[in-house]
Protein backbone atom coordinates (compact mmCIF):
# COMPACT_ATOMS: atom_id res chain seq x y z
CA UNK A 1 0.00 0.00 0.00
CA UNK A 2 1.26 3.46 -0.94
CA UNK A 3 -0.46 6.45 0.66
CA UNK A 4 -0.40 10.02 -0.59
CA UNK A 5 -1.73 13.16 1.08
CA UNK A 6 -2.26 16.34 -0.91
CA UNK A 7 -2.54 19.81 0.62
CA UNK A 8 -3.79 22.88 -1.18
CA UNK A 9 -6.49 25.51 -1.13
CA UNK A 10 -10.08 25.32 -2.31
CA UNK A 11 -10.16 26.03 -6.04
CA UNK A 12 -6.67 24.68 -6.79
CA UNK A 13 -7.93 21.23 -7.69
CA UNK A 14 -6.79 19.37 -4.59
CA UNK A 15 -9.58 16.83 -4.87
CA UNK A 16 -9.10 16.42 -8.62
CA UNK A 17 -5.39 15.74 -8.05
CA UNK A 18 -6.18 12.78 -5.79
CA UNK A 19 -8.80 11.55 -8.26
CA UNK A 20 -6.36 11.73 -11.19
CA UNK A 21 -3.67 9.94 -9.23
CA UNK A 22 -6.10 7.16 -8.35
CA UNK A 23 -7.10 6.79 -11.99
CA UNK A 24 -3.41 6.63 -13.02
CA UNK A 25 -2.85 3.81 -10.51
CA UNK A 26 -6.10 2.10 -11.59
CA UNK A 27 -5.11 2.00 -15.26
CA UNK A 28 -1.90 0.26 -14.17
CA UNK A 29 -4.05 -2.50 -12.68
CA UNK A 30 -3.68 -1.43 -9.08
CA UNK A 31 -6.48 -1.04 -6.56
CA UNK A 32 -6.84 2.66 -5.84
CA UNK A 33 -8.92 4.93 -3.65
CA UNK A 34 -9.15 8.71 -3.54
CA UNK A 35 -11.23 10.93 -1.31
CA UNK A 36 -11.32 14.51 -0.05
CA UNK A 37 -11.09 15.70 3.49
CA UNK A 38 -14.69 16.42 4.11
CA UNK A 39 -15.86 19.88 4.96
CA UNK A 40 -17.54 22.96 3.66
CA UNK A 41 -14.76 23.80 1.23
CA UNK A 42 -14.54 27.40 0.17
CA UNK A 43 -12.26 28.95 -2.38
CA UNK A 44 -8.95 29.67 -0.70
CA UNK A 45 -9.58 27.61 2.43
CA UNK A 46 -7.07 24.87 3.27
CA UNK A 47 -8.17 21.57 1.69
CA UNK A 48 -6.71 18.08 2.02
CA UNK A 49 -7.24 15.07 -0.19
CA UNK A 50 -6.01 11.51 0.03
CA UNK A 51 -5.04 8.75 -2.38
CA UNK A 52 -3.94 5.23 -1.57
CA UNK A 53 -3.13 2.44 -3.97
CA UNK A 54 -2.14 -1.18 -3.54
CA UNK A 55 -1.90 -4.53 -5.29
CA UNK A 56 -4.66 -5.91 -3.08
CA UNK A 57 -8.20 -4.52 -2.56
CA UNK A 58 -8.30 -1.53 -0.20
CA UNK A 59 -10.79 -1.77 2.63
CA UNK A 60 -9.66 1.00 4.96
CA UNK A 61 -11.39 4.36 4.64
CA UNK A 62 -9.66 6.32 7.35
CA UNK A 63 -7.86 9.59 6.55
CA UNK A 64 -4.15 9.17 5.84
CA UNK A 65 -2.27 10.24 8.97
CA UNK A 66 1.09 8.72 8.03
CA UNK A 67 1.59 9.32 4.31
CA UNK A 68 4.33 7.73 2.24
CA UNK A 69 4.29 10.84 0.09
CA UNK A 70 3.11 14.39 0.60
CA UNK A 71 2.26 16.81 -2.19
CA UNK A 72 1.99 20.48 -1.27
CA UNK A 73 0.16 22.52 -3.89
CA UNK A 74 0.42 25.78 -1.98
CA UNK A 75 3.53 26.46 0.12
CA UNK A 76 1.85 29.42 1.86
CA UNK A 77 0.05 26.72 3.89
CA UNK A 78 3.34 25.57 5.39
CA UNK A 79 3.09 27.84 8.39
CA UNK A 80 -0.71 27.76 8.73
CA UNK A 81 -1.56 24.09 8.83
CA UNK A 82 0.33 21.14 10.27
CA UNK A 83 1.10 20.01 6.75
CA UNK A 84 3.98 17.74 7.49
CA UNK A 85 2.32 15.74 10.28
CA UNK A 86 2.98 12.04 10.04
CA UNK A 87 5.52 12.19 7.22
CA UNK A 88 8.46 9.98 8.19
CA UNK A 89 12.05 10.58 7.13
CA UNK A 90 11.74 7.81 4.54
CA UNK A 91 8.85 9.64 2.87
CA UNK A 92 8.58 11.61 -0.34
CA UNK A 93 7.96 15.36 -0.23
CA UNK A 94 6.98 17.33 -3.31
CA UNK A 95 6.33 21.07 -3.02
CA UNK A 96 5.00 23.45 -5.65
CA UNK A 97 7.40 26.39 -5.36
CA UNK A 98 10.15 28.30 -7.11
CA UNK A 99 12.12 28.35 -3.87
CA UNK A 100 14.33 25.79 -2.17
CA UNK A 101 13.49 23.87 1.01
CA UNK A 102 15.96 26.11 2.86
CA UNK A 103 14.25 29.24 1.56
CA UNK A 104 10.88 27.82 2.64
CA UNK A 105 12.24 27.36 6.16
CA UNK A 106 12.17 23.58 5.82
CA UNK A 107 15.94 23.01 5.76
CA UNK A 108 15.96 21.65 9.28
CA UNK A 109 12.85 19.51 8.80
CA UNK A 110 14.16 17.74 5.71
CA UNK A 111 17.70 17.31 7.04
CA UNK A 112 17.16 13.64 7.93
CA UNK A 113 15.26 12.80 4.71
CA UNK A 114 16.67 10.93 1.74
CA UNK A 115 17.56 13.78 -0.66
CA UNK A 116 16.42 11.84 -3.72
CA UNK A 117 12.93 11.73 -2.20
CA UNK A 118 12.63 15.51 -1.92
CA UNK A 119 11.71 17.81 -4.76
CA UNK A 120 10.43 21.26 -5.49
CA UNK A 121 8.80 22.08 -8.80
CA UNK A 122 7.50 25.44 -10.09
CA UNK A 123 4.17 23.84 -11.01
CA UNK A 124 2.14 27.06 -10.96
CA UNK A 125 4.61 28.77 -13.34
CA UNK A 126 4.60 25.74 -15.65
CA UNK A 127 0.79 25.76 -15.63
CA UNK A 128 0.59 29.48 -16.35
CA UNK A 129 2.82 28.98 -19.36
CA UNK A 130 1.44 25.74 -20.78
CA UNK A 131 -2.15 25.53 -19.47
CA UNK A 132 -2.84 29.24 -19.39
CA UNK A 133 -4.16 29.06 -15.82
CA UNK A 134 -2.40 28.79 -12.46
CA UNK A 135 -3.65 25.24 -11.84
CA UNK A 136 -0.66 23.18 -10.69
CA UNK A 137 -2.23 19.69 -10.66
CA UNK A 138 -0.95 18.20 -13.88
CA UNK A 139 2.59 19.48 -13.40
CA UNK A 140 2.66 18.18 -9.84
CA UNK A 141 1.46 14.73 -10.91
CA UNK A 142 4.08 14.59 -13.66
CA UNK A 143 6.70 15.50 -11.07
CA UNK A 144 5.22 12.94 -8.65
CA UNK A 145 5.69 10.20 -11.28
CA UNK A 146 9.33 11.23 -11.76
CA UNK A 147 10.03 11.57 -8.04
CA UNK A 148 8.45 8.35 -6.77
CA UNK A 149 8.28 6.02 -9.76
CA UNK A 150 5.04 4.69 -8.21
CA UNK A 151 3.01 5.55 -11.30
CA UNK A 152 4.29 6.14 -14.81
CA UNK A 153 4.07 9.40 -16.69
CA UNK A 154 2.06 7.56 -19.34
CA UNK A 155 -0.62 6.63 -16.76
CA UNK A 156 -0.74 10.18 -15.43
CA UNK A 157 -1.19 11.48 -18.97
CA UNK A 158 -3.90 8.90 -19.62
CA UNK A 159 -5.76 9.95 -16.48
CA UNK A 160 -5.56 13.63 -17.43
CA UNK A 161 -6.87 13.01 -20.95
CA UNK A 162 -9.72 10.83 -19.67
CA UNK A 163 -10.84 13.53 -17.22
CA UNK A 164 -10.21 16.51 -19.51
CA UNK A 165 -10.76 15.55 -23.14
CA UNK A 166 -9.62 17.89 -25.90
CA UNK A 167 -7.43 20.96 -25.78
CA UNK A 168 -7.50 21.36 -21.97
CA UNK A 169 -6.27 17.81 -21.54
CA UNK A 170 -3.46 18.23 -24.07
CA UNK A 171 -2.24 21.43 -22.41
CA UNK A 172 -2.23 19.72 -19.01
CA UNK A 173 -0.38 16.75 -20.47
CA UNK A 174 2.29 19.15 -21.72
CA UNK A 175 2.58 20.58 -18.20
CA UNK A 176 2.91 17.10 -16.72
CA UNK A 177 5.67 16.24 -19.22
CA UNK A 178 7.57 19.47 -18.53
CA UNK A 179 7.56 18.93 -14.77
CA UNK A 180 8.38 15.25 -15.14
CA UNK A 181 11.36 15.95 -17.34
CA UNK A 182 12.56 18.75 -15.08
CA UNK A 183 12.78 16.26 -12.24
CA UNK A 184 13.52 13.18 -14.27
CA UNK A 185 17.26 13.64 -14.42
CA UNK A 186 18.03 14.14 -10.78
CA UNK A 187 15.18 12.37 -9.03
CA UNK A 188 13.98 8.82 -8.54
CA UNK A 189 17.31 7.39 -7.52
CA UNK B 1 -17.23 -2.71 -16.87
CA UNK B 2 -14.78 -1.89 -14.10
CA UNK B 3 -13.94 1.77 -13.78
CA UNK B 4 -12.37 4.15 -11.27
CA UNK B 5 -15.36 6.30 -10.41
CA UNK B 6 -16.85 8.46 -7.68
CA UNK B 7 -19.43 6.66 -5.54
CA UNK B 8 -22.24 9.09 -6.36
CA UNK B 9 -21.56 8.86 -10.09
CA UNK B 10 -21.52 5.07 -9.92
CA UNK B 11 -24.86 5.00 -8.10
CA UNK B 12 -26.35 7.47 -10.59
CA UNK B 13 -25.28 5.15 -13.41
CA UNK B 14 -26.77 2.15 -11.60
CA UNK B 15 -30.06 3.94 -10.97
CA UNK B 16 -30.22 4.93 -14.66
CA UNK B 17 -29.70 1.27 -15.63
CA UNK B 18 -32.79 0.46 -13.55
CA UNK B 19 -34.87 2.65 -15.90
CA UNK B 20 -36.68 4.89 -13.39
CA UNK B 21 -39.64 6.67 -14.96
CA UNK B 22 -39.88 9.52 -12.45
CA UNK B 23 -37.05 11.07 -10.44
CA UNK B 24 -37.89 13.82 -7.99
CA UNK B 25 -35.31 15.82 -6.11
CA UNK B 26 -34.80 19.01 -4.19
CA UNK B 27 -31.50 20.65 -5.10
CA UNK B 28 -30.13 21.91 -1.79
CA UNK B 29 -27.20 21.05 0.38
CA UNK B 30 -27.42 18.39 1.73
CA UNK B 31 -28.17 16.75 -1.61
CA UNK B 32 -25.97 14.35 -3.54
CA UNK B 33 -24.14 14.21 -6.85
CA UNK B 34 -26.42 11.28 -7.60
CA UNK B 35 -29.52 13.27 -8.52
CA UNK B 36 -27.31 15.92 -10.13
CA UNK B 37 -25.84 13.31 -12.49
CA UNK B 38 -29.29 11.83 -13.15
CA UNK B 39 -30.69 15.26 -14.05
CA UNK B 40 -27.91 15.60 -16.64
CA UNK B 41 -28.79 12.21 -18.12
CA UNK B 42 -32.46 13.16 -18.41
CA UNK B 43 -31.67 16.60 -19.85
CA UNK B 44 -29.41 15.07 -22.52
CA UNK B 45 -32.09 12.56 -23.43
CA UNK B 46 -29.93 9.63 -22.34
CA UNK B 47 -32.49 8.33 -19.87
CA UNK B 48 -35.82 7.82 -21.59
CA UNK B 49 -38.63 7.67 -20.82
CA UNK B 50 -38.03 9.48 -17.56
CA UNK B 51 -39.50 12.62 -16.06
CA UNK B 52 -37.22 14.61 -13.77
CA UNK B 53 -39.11 16.73 -11.27
CA UNK B 54 -37.30 19.50 -9.47
CA UNK B 55 -39.53 20.07 -6.48
CA UNK B 56 -39.77 22.72 -3.78
CA UNK B 57 -38.66 20.64 -0.78
CA UNK B 58 -37.86 17.12 0.40
CA UNK B 59 -41.47 16.83 1.48
CA UNK B 60 -42.34 17.64 -2.13
CA UNK B 61 -39.77 15.14 -3.41
CA UNK B 62 -41.31 12.26 -1.49
CA UNK B 63 -44.85 13.39 -2.26
CA UNK B 64 -44.03 13.49 -5.98
CA UNK B 65 -42.51 10.01 -5.74
CA UNK B 66 -45.68 8.79 -4.02
CA UNK B 67 -47.86 10.24 -6.78
CA UNK B 68 -45.66 8.81 -9.50
CA UNK B 69 -45.57 5.38 -7.92
CA UNK B 70 -49.34 5.40 -7.40
CA UNK B 71 -49.94 5.91 -11.12
CA UNK B 72 -47.66 3.00 -11.87
CA UNK B 73 -44.29 4.62 -12.56
CA UNK B 74 -40.97 3.37 -11.21
CA UNK B 75 -40.00 6.23 -8.88
CA UNK B 76 -36.69 7.23 -7.33
CA UNK B 77 -35.32 10.01 -5.14
CA UNK B 78 -32.35 10.68 -2.85
CA UNK B 79 -31.80 12.66 0.31
CA UNK B 80 -29.66 13.00 3.43
CA UNK B 81 -29.52 14.54 6.87
CA UNK B 82 -32.24 17.13 7.66
CA UNK B 83 -33.74 16.37 4.24
CA UNK B 84 -35.04 13.01 5.39
CA UNK B 85 -36.58 14.63 8.46
CA UNK B 86 -38.40 17.09 6.26
CA UNK B 87 -39.91 14.22 4.25
CA UNK B 88 -40.73 12.12 7.32
CA UNK B 89 -44.50 12.47 7.13
CA UNK B 90 -44.51 11.40 3.50
CA UNK B 91 -42.21 8.44 4.23
CA UNK B 92 -44.92 6.89 6.39
CA UNK B 93 -47.47 7.44 3.63
CA UNK B 94 -45.26 5.72 1.06
CA UNK B 95 -44.85 2.65 3.23
CA UNK B 96 -48.44 2.63 4.43
CA UNK B 97 -49.70 2.74 0.86
CA UNK B 98 -47.28 -0.06 -0.10
CA UNK B 99 -45.59 1.94 -2.85
CA UNK B 100 -42.31 0.50 -4.15
CA UNK B 101 -40.25 3.72 -4.19
CA UNK B 102 -36.46 3.42 -4.00
CA UNK B 103 -34.49 6.16 -2.24
CA UNK B 104 -30.80 6.64 -1.62
CA UNK B 105 -29.88 8.04 1.76
CA UNK B 106 -26.34 9.46 1.68
CA UNK B 107 -25.98 9.12 5.43
CA UNK B 108 -25.18 12.28 7.33
CA UNK B 109 -25.58 13.63 10.84
CA UNK B 110 -28.67 15.43 12.10
CA UNK B 111 -28.36 18.83 13.75
CA UNK B 112 -28.31 20.68 15.99
CA UNK B 113 -25.40 21.44 16.13
CA UNK B 114 -25.21 22.03 12.40
CA UNK B 115 -22.96 19.41 10.81
CA UNK B 116 -22.74 18.16 7.25
CA UNK B 117 -20.57 15.11 7.87
CA UNK B 118 -21.26 11.39 7.92
CA UNK B 119 -23.00 9.33 10.55
CA UNK B 120 -26.17 7.21 10.59
CA UNK B 121 -28.48 9.51 12.57
CA UNK B 122 -30.59 10.41 9.53
CA UNK B 123 -31.53 6.91 8.37
CA UNK B 124 -31.77 5.61 11.96
CA UNK B 125 -34.30 8.34 12.77
CA UNK B 126 -36.63 6.73 10.19
CA UNK B 127 -35.96 3.08 11.05
CA UNK B 128 -39.54 2.56 12.13
CA UNK B 129 -41.13 4.34 9.16
CA UNK B 130 -42.03 1.07 7.45
CA UNK B 131 -39.30 1.35 4.80
CA UNK B 132 -36.88 -1.47 4.20
CA UNK B 133 -33.34 -0.28 5.03
CA UNK B 134 -30.24 -1.72 3.37
CA UNK B 135 -26.72 -0.45 4.23
CA UNK B 136 -23.85 -0.58 1.73
CA UNK B 137 -20.33 -1.42 2.89
CA UNK B 138 -18.62 -0.19 -0.30
CA UNK B 139 -19.45 1.67 -3.49
CA UNK B 140 -19.66 -1.65 -5.33
CA UNK B 141 -22.25 -2.81 -2.86
CA UNK B 142 -24.10 0.52 -3.12
CA UNK B 143 -24.40 -0.01 -6.89
CA UNK B 144 -25.50 -3.61 -6.48
CA UNK B 145 -27.99 -2.80 -3.72
CA UNK B 146 -29.78 -0.27 -5.92
CA UNK B 147 -30.33 -2.87 -8.63
CA UNK B 148 -31.59 -5.29 -5.98
CA UNK B 149 -33.69 -2.60 -4.24
CA UNK B 150 -35.97 -1.92 -7.22
CA UNK B 151 -36.57 -5.64 -7.65
CA UNK B 152 -37.20 -6.08 -3.92
CA UNK B 153 -39.48 -3.06 -3.58
CA UNK B 154 -41.65 -4.13 -6.50
CA UNK B 155 -41.75 -7.77 -5.44
CA UNK B 156 -42.91 -7.05 -1.86
CA UNK B 157 -44.73 -3.74 -2.54
CA UNK B 158 -42.75 -1.77 0.02
CA UNK B 159 -40.41 1.21 -0.34
CA UNK B 160 -36.67 0.63 0.12
CA UNK B 161 -33.95 2.96 1.40
CA UNK B 162 -30.43 2.21 0.22
CA UNK B 163 -28.16 3.79 2.81
CA UNK B 164 -24.57 4.65 1.89
CA UNK B 165 -22.17 6.66 3.99
CA UNK B 166 -22.19 10.31 2.97
CA UNK B 167 -18.76 11.61 1.88
CA UNK B 168 -16.96 8.41 2.94
CA UNK B 169 -18.62 6.52 0.08
CA UNK B 170 -20.44 9.16 -1.96
CA UNK B 171 -17.31 11.26 -2.54
CA UNK B 172 -14.76 8.43 -2.75
CA UNK B 173 -13.23 7.32 -6.04
CA UNK B 174 -12.67 3.59 -6.15
CA UNK B 175 -13.02 0.75 -8.65
CA UNK B 176 -16.62 -0.19 -9.35
CA UNK B 177 -17.88 -2.85 -11.72
CA UNK B 178 -20.95 -1.35 -13.38
CA UNK B 179 -23.33 -3.88 -14.88
CA UNK B 180 -24.52 -3.64 -18.48
CA UNK B 181 -28.02 -2.60 -19.50
CA UNK B 182 -28.68 -6.16 -20.74
CA UNK B 183 -27.67 -7.64 -17.38
CA UNK B 184 -29.90 -5.25 -15.43
CA UNK B 185 -32.82 -5.71 -17.83
CA UNK B 186 -32.57 -9.49 -17.41
CA UNK B 187 -32.49 -9.17 -13.60
CA UNK B 188 -35.06 -6.42 -13.14
CA UNK B 189 -38.28 -6.97 -15.07
CA UNK B 190 -40.57 -4.11 -16.07
CA UNK B 191 -42.54 -2.67 -13.18
CA UNK B 192 -45.98 -4.26 -13.04
CA UNK B 193 -47.82 -2.13 -10.48
CA UNK B 194 -50.23 -3.88 -8.10
CA UNK B 195 -52.38 -0.76 -7.76
CA UNK B 196 -52.72 2.03 -10.33
CA UNK B 197 -54.47 5.35 -10.13
CA UNK B 198 -56.03 5.87 -13.53
CA UNK B 199 -58.24 8.85 -14.47
CA UNK B 200 -60.16 6.55 -16.83
CA UNK B 201 -61.14 4.27 -13.97
CA UNK B 202 -61.13 6.43 -10.84
CA UNK B 203 -60.52 4.86 -7.42
CA UNK B 204 -59.21 6.25 -4.17
CA UNK B 205 -56.24 4.93 -2.23
CA UNK B 206 -55.34 5.89 1.29
CA UNK B 207 -58.81 5.84 2.82
CA UNK B 208 -59.45 6.97 6.36
CA UNK B 209 -59.65 3.92 8.61
CA UNK B 210 -61.13 4.09 12.10
CA UNK B 211 -60.59 1.93 15.16
CA UNK B 212 -62.49 -0.91 13.50
CA UNK B 213 -59.66 -1.74 11.05
CA UNK B 214 -56.68 0.60 11.59
CA UNK B 215 -54.67 -2.04 13.44
CA UNK B 216 -55.33 -4.63 10.75
CA UNK B 217 -54.12 -2.32 7.96
CA UNK B 218 -51.10 -1.31 10.03
CA UNK B 219 -50.15 -4.89 10.86
CA UNK B 220 -49.95 -5.64 7.14
CA UNK B 221 -46.86 -3.44 6.95
CA UNK B 222 -45.19 -5.52 9.63
CA UNK B 223 -46.19 -8.83 8.09
CA UNK B 224 -44.91 -7.71 4.67
CA UNK B 225 -41.60 -6.58 6.17
CA UNK B 226 -41.14 -9.94 7.86
CA UNK B 227 -41.94 -11.69 4.57
CA UNK B 228 -39.31 -9.52 2.91
CA UNK B 229 -36.61 -11.25 5.00
CA UNK B 230 -36.92 -14.32 2.77
CA UNK B 231 -37.17 -12.30 -0.44
CA UNK B 232 -34.01 -10.29 0.36
CA UNK B 233 -32.02 -13.49 0.70
CA UNK B 234 -33.45 -14.93 -2.53
CA UNK B 235 -32.75 -11.76 -4.52
CA UNK B 236 -29.20 -11.57 -3.18
CA UNK B 237 -28.67 -15.20 -4.22
CA UNK B 238 -30.04 -14.60 -7.69
CA UNK B 239 -27.91 -11.49 -8.01
CA UNK B 240 -24.77 -13.48 -7.20
CA UNK B 241 -25.71 -16.01 -9.90
CA UNK B 242 -26.44 -13.37 -12.51
CA UNK B 243 -23.61 -10.91 -11.77
CA UNK B 244 -20.92 -13.19 -10.36
CA UNK B 245 -20.42 -11.41 -7.04
CA UNK B 246 -22.02 -11.50 -3.62
CA UNK B 247 -23.79 -8.31 -2.53
CA UNK B 248 -26.70 -7.59 -0.26
CA UNK B 249 -28.43 -10.25 1.78
CA UNK B 250 -29.22 -9.88 5.46
CA UNK B 251 -25.95 -10.21 7.36
CA UNK B 252 -22.33 -10.60 6.22
CA UNK B 253 -19.88 -12.68 8.25
CA UNK B 254 -16.13 -12.10 8.26
CA UNK B 255 -13.87 -14.58 10.09
CA UNK B 256 -16.62 -14.77 12.70
CA UNK B 257 -17.71 -18.42 12.49
CA UNK B 258 -15.32 -19.49 15.28
CA UNK B 259 -14.62 -16.08 16.82
CA UNK B 260 -14.93 -15.53 20.59
CA UNK B 261 -15.28 -11.79 20.09
CA UNK B 262 -17.32 -10.33 17.23
CA UNK B 263 -17.66 -6.70 16.14
CA UNK B 264 -21.04 -5.77 14.63
CA UNK B 265 -21.39 -2.72 12.40
CA UNK B 266 -23.28 -1.23 9.45
CA UNK B 267 -21.89 0.43 6.34
CA UNK B 268 -18.47 1.49 5.17
CA UNK B 269 -16.70 1.18 8.52
CA UNK B 270 -16.76 -2.59 8.02
CA UNK B 271 -13.65 -2.37 5.80
CA UNK B 272 -11.62 -0.71 8.53
CA UNK B 273 -12.94 -3.25 11.05
CA UNK B 274 -11.96 -6.14 8.76
CA UNK B 275 -8.41 -4.75 8.56
CA UNK B 276 -8.28 -4.64 12.36
CA UNK B 277 -9.68 -8.20 12.55
CA UNK B 278 -6.94 -9.47 10.21
CA UNK B 279 -4.21 -7.85 12.31
CA UNK B 280 -5.60 -9.30 15.53
CA UNK B 281 -6.04 -12.74 13.95
CA UNK B 282 -2.36 -12.63 12.94
CA UNK B 283 -1.59 -12.02 16.60
CA UNK B 284 -3.65 -15.06 17.57
CA UNK B 285 -6.73 -13.23 18.87
CA UNK B 286 -10.03 -14.97 18.18
CA UNK B 287 -12.00 -12.08 16.68
CA UNK B 288 -14.33 -11.60 13.71
CA UNK B 289 -16.83 -9.15 12.26
CA UNK B 290 -20.50 -9.28 11.29
CA UNK B 291 -21.98 -6.65 9.02
CA UNK B 292 -25.69 -5.94 9.13
CA UNK B 293 -26.71 -5.23 5.52
CA UNK B 294 -30.45 -5.31 6.18
CA UNK B 295 -31.41 -3.35 9.29
CA UNK B 296 -35.15 -3.17 8.56
CA UNK B 297 -36.69 -5.70 8.62
CA UNK B 298 -34.48 -6.81 11.50
CA UNK B 299 -33.03 -10.26 10.66
CA UNK B 300 -33.29 -11.54 14.21
CA UNK B 301 -32.76 -15.23 13.47
CA UNK B 302 -29.76 -14.60 11.20
CA UNK B 303 -28.14 -12.26 13.73
CA UNK B 304 -28.70 -14.82 16.48
CA UNK B 305 -27.16 -17.54 14.31
CA UNK B 306 -24.17 -15.37 13.38
CA UNK B 307 -23.43 -14.18 16.93
CA UNK B 308 -24.87 -16.87 19.19
CA UNK B 309 -21.57 -18.68 19.79
CA UNK B 310 -19.61 -15.54 20.72
CA UNK B 311 -18.47 -14.71 24.26
CA UNK B 312 -18.36 -10.98 23.57
CA UNK B 313 -20.19 -8.91 21.00
CA UNK B 314 -19.09 -5.33 20.35
CA UNK B 315 -21.72 -3.27 18.52
CA UNK B 316 -20.02 -0.24 16.95
CA UNK B 317 -22.62 2.15 15.61
CA UNK B 318 -22.76 5.65 14.14
CA UNK B 319 -25.94 6.86 15.82
CA UNK B 320 -27.58 6.55 19.21
CA UNK B 321 -30.89 6.99 20.91
CA UNK B 322 -30.52 9.98 23.22
CA UNK B 323 -31.68 8.99 26.68
CA UNK B 324 -31.07 5.30 26.08
CA UNK B 325 -27.96 4.31 24.11
CA UNK B 326 -27.12 2.21 21.07
CA UNK B 327 -29.89 1.54 18.58
CA UNK B 328 -28.32 -1.38 16.75
CA UNK B 329 -27.12 -2.74 20.11
CA UNK B 330 -30.71 -2.89 21.42
CA UNK B 331 -31.69 -4.93 18.40
CA UNK B 332 -28.66 -7.20 18.82
CA UNK B 333 -29.49 -7.76 22.52
CA UNK B 334 -32.99 -8.80 21.49
CA UNK B 335 -31.52 -11.31 19.03
CA UNK B 336 -29.20 -12.73 21.70
CA UNK B 337 -31.80 -13.09 24.45
CA UNK B 338 -31.08 -16.06 26.69
CA UNK B 339 -27.54 -16.53 25.33
CA UNK B 340 -24.45 -15.86 27.43
CA UNK B 341 -22.74 -13.34 25.08
CA UNK B 342 -21.86 -10.01 26.68
CA UNK B 343 -22.92 -7.13 24.45
CA UNK B 344 -20.88 -3.91 24.44
CA UNK B 345 -22.67 -0.81 23.27
CA UNK B 346 -20.18 1.50 21.47
CA UNK B 347 -21.05 4.70 19.63
CA UNK B 348 -18.46 6.20 17.28
CA UNK B 349 -18.00 8.17 14.11
CA UNK B 350 -20.59 10.80 15.04
CA UNK B 351 -20.70 13.91 12.86
CA UNK B 352 -17.83 12.71 10.67
CA UNK B 353 -15.22 11.80 13.31
CA UNK B 354 -13.13 9.12 11.58
CA UNK B 355 -13.23 5.59 12.98
CA UNK B 356 -9.65 4.45 12.48
CA UNK B 357 -8.10 1.02 12.64
CA UNK B 358 -6.11 2.24 15.64
CA UNK B 359 -9.34 3.25 17.46
CA UNK B 360 -10.93 -0.11 16.67
CA UNK B 361 -7.83 -1.90 17.97
CA UNK B 362 -7.80 0.19 21.16
CA UNK B 363 -11.49 -0.54 21.66
CA UNK B 364 -11.00 -4.27 21.17
CA UNK B 365 -8.01 -4.18 23.53
CA UNK B 366 -10.25 -2.67 26.22
CA UNK B 367 -12.93 -5.28 25.59
CA UNK B 368 -10.54 -8.22 25.63
CA UNK B 369 -8.83 -7.01 28.82
CA UNK B 370 -12.22 -6.50 30.51
CA UNK B 371 -11.61 -2.77 30.91
CA UNK B 372 -15.01 -1.94 29.43
CA UNK B 373 -18.17 -2.28 31.48
CA UNK B 374 -20.69 -4.15 29.29
CA UNK B 375 -23.54 -2.43 31.13
CA UNK B 376 -22.33 1.05 30.21
CA UNK B 377 -22.67 3.00 27.01
CA UNK B 378 -19.21 3.66 25.50
CA UNK B 379 -18.31 6.52 23.17
CA UNK B 380 -15.31 5.87 20.95
CA UNK B 381 -12.54 8.51 21.09
CA UNK B 382 -14.68 10.94 23.05
CA UNK B 383 -13.14 13.92 24.89
CA UNK B 384 -15.03 13.65 28.17
CA UNK B 385 -13.08 16.63 29.52
CA UNK B 386 -14.84 18.96 27.07
CA UNK B 387 -18.21 17.52 28.04
CA UNK B 388 -17.44 17.87 31.74
CA UNK B 389 -16.40 21.52 31.44
CA UNK B 390 -19.66 22.37 29.72
CA UNK B 391 -21.69 20.43 32.29
CA UNK B 392 -20.17 22.61 35.00
CA UNK B 393 -21.54 25.75 33.34
CA UNK B 394 -25.00 26.98 34.30
CA UNK B 395 -26.22 27.19 30.70
CA UNK B 396 -25.38 27.25 26.98
CA UNK B 397 -24.96 27.96 24.14
CA UNK B 398 -23.26 24.55 24.29
CA UNK B 399 -21.86 24.36 20.75
CA UNK B 400 -20.19 27.76 20.99
CA UNK B 401 -18.84 27.10 24.49
CA UNK B 402 -17.36 23.73 23.54
CA UNK B 403 -15.75 25.11 20.38
CA UNK B 404 -14.21 27.91 22.46
CA UNK B 405 -12.88 25.42 25.01
CA UNK B 406 -11.50 23.23 22.24
CA UNK B 407 -9.64 26.17 20.70
CA UNK B 408 -8.26 27.17 24.10
CA UNK B 409 -6.81 23.71 24.69
CA UNK B 410 -6.75 21.59 27.88
CA UNK B 411 -7.17 23.59 31.08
Amino acid sequence: MFQVRIHGRGGQGVVTAAELLSVAAFVEGKHAQAFPSFGSERTGAPVVSFCRFADEPIRSREPIEQPDALIVQDPTLLHQVDLLAGLGTGGYLLVNTTRSFEELGLGEFVAGFRPERLATVPATEIARELVGKPLPNAALLGAFAALTGRVTLASVKGAILERFPGETGLRNVAAAERAHDALGVSAHA
Amino acid sequence: MRSQIEGSQAVAAAVALCRPEVISAYPISPQTHIVEALSDLVRRGELEPCEYLMVESEFGAMSAAIGASAVGARAYTATASQGILYMAEALYNASGLGLPIVMTVANRAIGSPINIWNDHSDAMSQRDSGWIQLYAASNQEAVDLHVQAFRLAEEVSLPVMVCMDGFVLTHAFEPVDLPTQEQVDAFLPRFEPRQVLDPAAPVTIGAMVGPEAFAEVKVLMHVKQMQALDVIGEISGEFAQAFGRGSGGLVRQYRSADAETIVVALGSVLGTIQDAVDELRDEGVSVGAVGITCFRPWPLAEVRAALGHARRVVVLEKAFAVGLGGIVAQNVRLALEGLPARVHDVVGGLGGRPITRASVRRLLGDVLEDRLDPGALTFLDLDWGLVQRELERPSGPHAENILRDLAAGPR
